[in-house]
């Protein structure tokens, strides 16, 4: 004799320190129909081994007690996030998303469609039922027009609720889905045709071909109010109307198994980093912590002034930190930077009271100049008027950085000029052989700015013997 | 188990419920196309009553095992 009985789930279910062999589903849910079509499938074509189902919230949030595989929960709605990960992670993984209705349409339905759309080699079972189960009975997006639920109890009024979520429909607009059927459990005939089609969402997932999603129409007797067989009645006579049943979309004879990623670099290919450039930081308890602030508006290289300096500073073996600060604006918003060097590890990366501050426009020289600490220096730019009054013991220089770098012809270049500054002023306390190293490095994929900023600092340098000492 | 095969012949195609795993919502009652089970007067020990098999008919299509919810309330032996 041979048994026709439950493939792929535990032999007893442990749930709250109780061994049962029943699940916890109320009498007649769709649920452990389909659970046993799905188990069934990954045991007969032989991938339960490496099968991962990612358990929803909802009424099939237990799905872990029961099947016979590697089993994940995710966050509501966040299963096709999960399942994502999973299958990037693990190539070899089948994964398998079980969301219902209330998971998948309404909370999850962005992560749905988006994962969907990049064609994510996963097979999604979608469990509709038309209300949402675990919470008792409240309207779902799949719940139908007129349907009296907890929440519509005069019955879905499309005007203010919406129509019924078609979500295989919706889904069939994107280009990505190898397959798409919408299947029911409501009698043997459909529960057949669910059969198939949940084996080959499952098959799509042994061969690597795509993105597969199977919606199950579901009774659920509780909430309607009905008994199992009229639930399953109301799902053929009233769900089908609404959601009629079949395969949507079959790409799988053309659908192409994924191929292996192409390589991609390492991190310190893509950065290009040098490791000579970059020692690691030394103890050095002489060297006092230097704070320094860069400011301007956006497109005036003052981010990347700070980055110099920075740089610099990491070849001299300090420890360094670079903290940018700008608004949303990707040019002539503000922005700033702050730079902290020292000879032991740095606390915090903001600074509040720069020892050395460079303001290349007026609001920033406004905003920053009272806090620099005393005995401190302020380069700013020759635009700005010096019309404030400067705390005692701060040195301030006007440096003409934006008209020197117009002048010869590189008006980009008014940062370099205020390099060419700090180095002149020797404020930083790093050697002007790591500053100008930093300058050229940053040029690394420009080679021809190399040349072009050597003579710019040149020229601020005459600039600033002539005119500062 | 299989407490109300009892009398059935074993050669023959028959389904085996487990009645403490059954959970009386008559889905396999419905569907069989032999209508050879049936829903008992007693209950079991959830306290609802249990499917069972008349004791002739059934053919092993396992109908009744595709349509119950629970996944060890029934099987279905055939040849």
């Amino acid at each position: 004799m041979t048994e026709k009985k439950t493939l792929g789930m535990y032999d007893s279910f442990i749930r709250s320190g109780k061994e049962t062999r029943a699940t916890h589903y109320c009498a007649g849910c769709g649920h452990g129909i389909i659970h046993k079509l799905v188990t069934e499938a990954m045991v007969e074509l032989g991938i339960q081994d490496r099968t991962v189902i990612i358990n929803p919230i909802g009424c099939s949030v237990f799905g872990y007690y029961y099947w016979d595989c590697g089993n994940v929960g995710a966050a509501h709605g966040r299963a096709a996030a999960v399942a994502t990960a999973i299958n990037r992670a693990h190539k070899n993984a089948c994964v398998i998303s079980y969301q219902g209705d209330g998971d998948l349409a309404a909370i999850g339905f962005n992560h749905t469609f988006q994962a969907a759309n990049r064609g994510e080699h996963i097979a999604v079972i979608f469990v509709n039922n038309a209300i949402y189960g675990m919470t008792g009975g409240q309207m779902a997006p799949t719940t139908l027009e007129g349907m009296k639920t907890k929440t519509s109890p005069f019955g879905r009024d499309p005007l203010t609720c919406g129509y019924p979520m078609h979500v295989c429909e919706v889904l069939n607009q994107l280009k990505a889905p190898v397959y798409i059927a919408r299947v029911s459990v409501a009698d043997t005939k459909r529960i057949m045709q669910a059969r198939q089609s949940i084996r080959k969402a499952l098959e799509i997932q042994r061969d690597a071909k795509g993105y597969a999603f199977v919606e199950v129409i579901s009774p659920c007797p509780t909430n309607l109010g009905l008994d199992p067989i009229k639930t399953a009645q109301f799902c053929i006579d009233q769900m089908e109307k609404e959601y009629p049943v079949g395969v949507i979309r079959d790409l799988t004879a053309t659908a192409e198994p994924r191929k292996p990623d192409a390589a991609t670099p390492t991190c310190r290919e893509y950065f290009e980093n040098d490791e000579s450039q970059a020692p690691a930081a030394e103890v050095d308890p002489s060297a006092k912590e230097l704070r320094l602030k860069f400011a301007g508006f956006g497109g005036q290289g003052i981010l990347s002034l700070g980055i110099c300096v920075a740089e610099a500073a990491r070849m001299e073996k300090r420890f360094t930190t670079w903290y940018p600060s700008y608004g949303p604006e990707q040019r002539g918003g503000s922005a700033s930077c702050s730079v902290v060097i020292s000879g032991t590890p740095v606390g915090s990366p903001a600074v509040d009271h720069p020892d050395v501050l460079v303001c290349m426009n007026q609001p920033s020289y406004e905003r920053f100049l009272s806090e620099v600490n005393p005995g401190g220096t302020v380069i700013v730019d020759s635009t700005v008027p010096l019309n404030l009054p400067v705390p005692d013991g701060v040195k301030v220089v006007q440096m003409p950085a934006i008209d020197l770098s117009i002048k010869l012809g590189v008006p980009k270049a008014a940062n370099t000029m205020m390099l060419a500054a700090l180095m002149k002023l020797n404020v930083t306390g790093l050697k002007n052989e790591n500053l100008l190293n930093a300058l050229y490095a940053s040029f690394k994929k420009k080679p021809a700015l190399v040349e072009k900023n050597k003579e710019l600092v040149k020229e601020a340098e005459q600039w600033i013997e002539d005119n500062l000492k | 188990m299989s407490e109300t095969n009892g009398g059935v012949a074993e050669n023959l195609p028959r389904p085996e419920i487990d009645a403490d795993e059954c959970k009386s919502c008559g889905r396999c009652v419905a569907a069989c196309p032999r209508h050879c089970l049936k829903i008992e007067a007693r209950l079991n020990r959830r306290g609802v009553s249990p499917a069972a098999y008349i004791g002739e008919g059934c053919i092993g299509c396992a109908i009744c095992f595709y349509n119950c919810p629970e996944p060890y309330a029934i099987k279905v032996l055939k040849k």
